[in-house]
């Protein structure tokens, strides 16, 4: 059995959950500040992803970095690469999925953490810096794991957007999802079996170790 | 030394602070929702005020005509927070170390700092597993480590029952003696500041008035919301007549035995200055009885004196029990008032 697709779909999820995490935990944090209706815009913009299906994500996508659109022959005439068609054009997919997920649960832990510990920080004469890695971010933990983890499931899982902006080209672009649709396709029942059952491994694998974690520090803080 | 002069609009709500403190503990004492802790905040550096001027020993933390507005981290003002704010995910140990930025001082400057506040048994503990009295110290020995000029305390003891109330204050007070700067204490409750502060400014719906010291914020608060933060219990409105006041509500005319100034308006009585007297005399009124409550410790009778117009309040008495219950008439009885003992106010 070639493995391919289970490393491919794994360094996907691993990369896109990766990007993710800043890009949701930074944006949570930049929003939070702003006045309410600008808020409220960026809020539907930046969570819209999440209710699209994912086919009309993917077709945006291809409109935006598509080869004969402006931005990919750009990078195709600076670095002599293809925005689509290669196995890492999967992440810009799952990024734009997984990201509402992130964006969203991290921005509720923020809104629920405690202001005056920061303003305690400050008033110690800590940096913003500093306070927000070693008191907000340990403070909201709860809430930054649970998004990464949604985040990475999502990744995990994305089949829609990835199979148009990244096709199946077996040992190049193949991911779990893509695989057994491809070869349940082509009519190999036990082809797909195979890899549904290694889906099934995985993501179980994932939610125990992920379980296993928070019993851990739950048990850690008493 | 701190001095502030500072406004600031919030919605509809006008904030209007002014007062300077020397190094001593002043009060900052007003209802809840009268602009306290914003004051506090704005002095931290928290909350930017529209306009005005902050400046503490010298150094001008805020200044908008100057265009200056230090960071909180420069401030050097320590904020004792409500619930202290002491850092969830760290041990005591590491909260009093955060605040010391010195990371060749940080070692013995804590341990110092831990045996000061009686802290080292509970070094490791994170801050949920420390008791009422080990949060405080903390709190406390955080904020003397990051070394500042200034300490705010936000209505240090409000969710707190009244027994730990009274330890945790004891400690605070202790601490607080050895502190050079200036300490504002900011609270709703008179006792509290009766007990710790010298001088006072009340803040009246986002205003504050001329800094009282304690003997005339008890003895003549000269506004009403000064008069109630003190705990008195009677208004009536008043309408001066030389050295006396005529109270029409009640009907009453009392002699003040000093010139009543012509700006006053209002008059206000402590209930435990209603005194039961055996019958007509100077400043002797008889009253109705309208309701008895009996207190822990206290009768709190409410009366209506005879004189009173339709819609008129009642005048509350407050005296011992047992004083109450040698009172051979409970449905009409003579009280006095003593002329020092009436509140003359704007």
């Amino acid at each position: 059995m070639d493995w391919y697709p289970l490393f491919n779909s794994l360094r996907i999820a691993a990369i896109s959950t990766a990007a993710v995490f800043f890009l949701g935990i930074f944006s949570a944090h930049w929003i939070a500040k702003l006045p309410p209706s600008l808020k409220g815009l960026l809020d539907v913009a930046l969570t819209l992803p999440m209710v699209l299906p994912p086919t009309v994500v993917g077709w945006l996508l291809l409109v935006l970095l598509g080869p004969r659109r402006p931005l990919g022959i750009w990078v195709q005439a600076a670095f002599g690469v293809r925005l689509v068609m290669t196995w890492w054009s999967a992440v810009f997919a799952t990024v734009v999925v997984a990201f509402p997920l992130m964006y969203r649960t991290a921005r509720g832990a923020f809104e629920n953490f405690d202001r005056s510990l920061a303003d305690a920080g400050r008033t110690l004469g800590r940096s913003n810096t500093w306070v927000f890695w070693r008191v907000q971010m340990p403070a909201c933990r709860q809430g930054i794991l649970a998004g990464s983890v949604l985040a990475f499931a999502r990744a995990l899982g994305e089949y829609g957007a990835t199979s148009m902006l990244a096709g199946y080209t077996p040992g190049r672009t193949a991911t779990i999802s893509t695989t057994v649709y491809q070869l349940w396709r082509t009519n190999d029942d036990a082809g797909a079996f195979r890899w549904v059952l290694v889906n099934v491994a995985v993501s179980a694998a994932f939610l125990l170790a992920v379980n296993l974690l928070e019993t851990q520090q739950r048990g850690g803080r008493r | 030394m701190l001095s502030v002069d500072i406004r600031k609009k919030m919605g509809s709500f006008r904030l209007e602070v002014r007062f300077e403190a020397e190094n001593e503990t002043l009060a900052l004492l007003g209802a809840s929702g009268c602009g306290k802790s914003v004051t506090l905040k704005c002095v931290a550096g928290i909350l930017k005020p529209d306009e005005g001027k902050i400046a503490l020993d010298g150094v001008t933390l805020y200044d908008s005509a100057a265009k200056v507005n230090l960071p909180p981290q420069r401030r050097q003002v320590g904020y004792l927070f409500q619930q202290y704010a002491l850092f969830p995910n760290m041990t005591v140990r590491q909260n009093i170390g955060a605040a010391i930025l010195d990371k060749k001082a940080r070692k013995t400057e804590t341990d110092g700092l831990l045996r000061r506040f009686q802290l080292e048994e509970a070094a490791e503990l994170k801050p949920c597993q420390l008791s009422g009295g080990q949060q405080q110290r903390t709190a406390l020995a955080r904020i003397l480590a990051s070394r500042p000029r200034t300490i705010l305390l936000d209505e240090p003891f409000s969710a707190l029952d009244s027994y730990l109330k009274y330890q945790l204050e004891l400690e605070l007070t202790e601490t607080l003696e050895d502190f050079p700067g200036t300490v504002l204490w900011v609270s709703h409750d008179r006792g509290e500041v009766f007990r710790n502060c010298r001088r006072v400014c009340v803040l009246d719906h986002g205003k504050s008035q001329r800094t009282l010291t304690l003997r005339e914020l008890f003895h003549q608060p000269e506004t009403e919301a000064a008069a109630r933060l003190s705990g008195c219990k009677n208004y009536a409105d008043a309408v001066p007549k030389g050295t006396a006041v005529f109270l029409p509500e009640w009907g009453m005319t009392l002699d003040c035995g000093r010139p009543v100034p012509e700006t006053v308006r209002r008059a206000g009585i402590r209930a435990h200055h209603v005194m039961i007297t055996a019958g007509p005399g100077p400043n002797a009124f008889p009253c109705h009885v309208a309701r008895v409550i009996q207190d822990v410790f206290a009768a709190i009778v409410l009366l209506r004196p005879e004189g009173s117009v339709p819609g008129a309040p009642l005048l509350r008495m407050e005296l011992d029990r047992e004083a109450w219950s040698a009172v051979p008439d409970k449905d009409r009885i003579w009280i006095s008032i003593q002329p020092r003992d009436i509140l003359l106010l704007k």
